[in-house]
């Protein structure tokens, strides 16, 4: 589904090499993991992967479905099924999050050529999805995470996937700034999205996330390289061993 | 005394040869003689007089009109939904058919060609009035020419609340037409009235409305400038808001090659509300100028001057702001915001913030800024799917949407807010 070649790429306003050769094919059905120490270059390519601007691209390829993703605009993207739930959520004051998820929908379903979702249909799904993520009525109306707290954020980010419905789901460090109980919330919303036509690319610092969401696969990236690849017993190596022990072991 | 504008004084005689003192009863006729003498002191207003260093007024003081080419919006026409009286104006000319019938409208409405040959009539205590009490610290010497010249406009009496708005229509037909309009509106006691505007007026349109807000009332205005590419237009205000009244105006400005909107507000009454809001989208050969004097002189009131642009391919905005708090007016709240997005480095915006305050119990707060558009917001935006263009005019409406959320009635919000995202869509790259 997601297949990454040789990927080289460097920050566009100086002469710095972020991803240096990054290796790496999900298929449907599968969920990765991406664990590395800071700075090792995974949110680059959870960015790069979505389209966001400021990054040049040297060398290698990155396909979702044999598609080229890179000579696509981000919202072409995100019609060819790729989902990038941020780090960070943006604020966007003056537009109401439930306007804001509607015109996200159709715009996808249009450029699918598909039909857009009546009011009345889009209200009755977001509001079944919105209650298994204990998101309320309230925050469904007020602009674009403006004033929400950390895990209302994330919350919301995972609703706008489940209304999405992409085929490929980056998650950028979904767990930073959750308690225990908003992370747990956040990893059932994302395991019932799980299914077989459907990748997951979690990255993560932790194994914490990785105990509410079961990957089946974990790789260790560092210095902009995928270093080491397992299975979700890489994780709890991680977590006795720190990075710098699995570094020192593949080094 | 403020100093005198500076325009060469052949270019007032210019424009004064080319203008006749309409036929009035006694008290017109005093109140455009008046007017005359502000004029005849001040001049017409030129680029070294402060509040006109960003916009030039020669094309407004000219005495001949440039011309401006007609243009089909092909539109519904705003309002449509709206309960309310019309009273059509084409190139400034009073269209009695395509008007509706004012005895019906509820509240009192004359025109000024038919009530100014009387000699005596209620509008002689605001007709020039407001304005005359306008002209200072700073002169507005476009109104005082109004007040003199001015052949037609409407004076409006409401003693209760009013069943239905009025509605004033612009109608353009001729490329080189010249209006003047001058209305009075008195809100009485306790009564709430509605007054909407629309159309592009005329080539060029000098309109003054004066208006009284009595203790306890309530005035609405929402109006909808533009649409013609070639427009040019001076416009003012002059409202006095008594104990406990408020005032509300929304302007919504779209196209036109020159746009002077002045709003002169004077807060007289305790407890008194006053809002002067607006938004205006330019593309291209646009410059638009908002220049606002709030006035608080009585305990307690608030006011809000709430102003957006957005901006793009070489427009310009202007937005010259005051709030100045006079000694005893305590407990004020003043609040003054201006904002200008730049779509392109282009397009300019310069701004002039201005609180002058002689009272020590009030809070007053303003701010002005200019910026382009949040990248990150637009990534974000678009990584959920949103085509660039799409994602782009939502973000327009974001920002301009605290200017449009003075507008108080929701259909008529909702109208303006329909009719922007239409234009916006229009004008995709």
């Amino acid at each position: 589904m997601l297949e990454i070649k040789n990927l080289h790429v460097k920050l566009e306003e100086e002469d710095k090499a972020i991803l240096k050769g990054v290796e790496l094919s999900v298929d449907a059905g599968k969920v990765h993991a991406i664990m590395g120490p800071n700075g090792s270059g995974k949110s680059t390519l959870s960015y790069v992967l979505a389209g966001r601007e400021g990054y040049e691209v040297t060398d290698g390829s990155a396909t979702l479905d044999g598609k080229d993703l890179l000579a696509m605009a981000p919202e072409e993207r995100a019609a060819a099924g790729l989902f990038l739930a941020f780090q960070y959520p943006v604020e966007i004051p003056g537009v109401g999050n439930m306007t804001f998820l509607r015109t996200a929908v159709n715009a996808q379903r249009k450029a699918r050529g598909q039909e857009e979702m009546s009011a009345a249909e889009f209200l009755k799904v977001i509001r079944e999805k919105a209650k298994a993520l204990n998101i309320d009525a309230e925050m469904l109306k007020r602009p674009v995470n403006v004033g929400f707290s950390g895990g209302e954020k994330k919350r919301n980010e995972i609703l706008q996937m489940a209304m999405l419905e992409p085929s490929m789901c980056i998650l950028d460090e979904t767990d930073s700034g959750l308690d225990v109980d908003a992370m747990r919330l956040v990893a059932e919303g994302v395991n019932a999205l799980r299914d077989a036509g459907r990748g997951f690319l979690v990255i993560t610092h932790y194994q914490r996330l990785l105990n509410h969401i079961q990957p089946d696969v974990v790789h260790i990236m560092a210095d902009g390289r995928i270093v080491k690849t397992g299975g979700p017993e890489l994780a709890l190596e991680v977590e006795t061993q720190g990075y710098a022990g699995i570094l020192a072991e593949v080094a | 005394m403020a100093a005198a504008p500076q325009a060469r004084p052949d270019a007032t005689a210019a424009r004064l040869s080319a203008l006749a003192l309409p036929e009035s009863g006694a008290w017109a006729a005093e109140a455009r003689k008046a007017a005359l003498q502000r004029l005849t002191a001040t001049g017409l207003p030129g680029r070294r007089d402060e509040y006109w260093r960003w916009t030039d007024p020669s094309s407004l003081n000219a005495a001949e009109t440039p011309p401006a080419a007609l243009f089909d919006a092909r539109e519904v026409p705003p309002f449509e939904a709206v309960d309310r009286v019309r009273i059509v104006f084409v190139d400034g000319v009073f269209d009695a058919a395509a008007s509706d019938d004012l005895a019906a409208a509820g509240v009192e409405i004359e025109r000024l060609a038919e009530a100014g040959r009387h000699d005596i009539h209620w509008a002689k205590e605001l007709y020039g009035v407001l304005e005359a009490r306008g002209q200072a610290p700073v002169p507005r010497p476009l109104a005082a020419l109004n007040t003199a010249f001015a052949p037609d406009g409407v004076l409006i009496r409401a003693t209760a609340r009013a069943a239905k708005a009025i509605s004033l229509v612009y109608l353009h037909n001729s490329e080189t037409s010249d209006a003047i309009l001058h209305h009075v509106v008195k809100v009485e006691t306790g009564a709430d009235l509605t007054v909407l505007e629309n159309g592009p007026a005329a080539a060029r349109f000098n309109k003054v409305m004066e208006v009284e807000v009595a203790d306890g009332a309530a005035f609405h205005h929402v109006r909808l400038q533009g649409r013609d590419h070639e427009l040019r237009s001076a416009t003012h205000i002059f409202a006095q808001v008594g104990e406990g009244a408020s005032f509300k105006s929304f302007t919504l400005t779209v196209n036109g090659r020159l746009t002077r909107n002045e709003a002169v507000v004077e807060i007289v009454g305790d407890g008194a509300v006053a809002h002067v809001a607006g938004a205006s989208v330019g593309d291209g050969d646009f410059h638009h100028d908002d220049t606002v004097f709030v006035t608080h002189d009585a305990v307690g009131c608030e006011s809000r001057q709430v102003f957006k642009k957005v901006l793009r391919n070489g427009a310009t905005g202007v937005f010259q702001g005051k709030i100045l708090v006079k000694p005893g007016a305590q407990k004020t709240d003043g609040y003054q915001i201006s904002q200008s997005l730049l779509l392109d480095e282009a397009s300019q915006f310069f701004a002039k913030p201005e609180l002058e305050i002689y009272a020590d119990d009030v809070k007053c707060s303003h701010g002005s800024t200019s910026g382009a558009l949040d990248d990150t917001a637009l990534f974000y935006l678009r990584s959920r799917g949103l085509p660039e263009a799409e994602a782009t005019d939502l973000l327009v409406l974001a920002f301009l949407a605290e200017a449009l959320d003075e507008i108080e009635e929701e259909r008529l919000r909702e109208e303006i807010r329909m009719r922007l995202e239409g234009w916006l869509r229009r004008r995709r790259k």
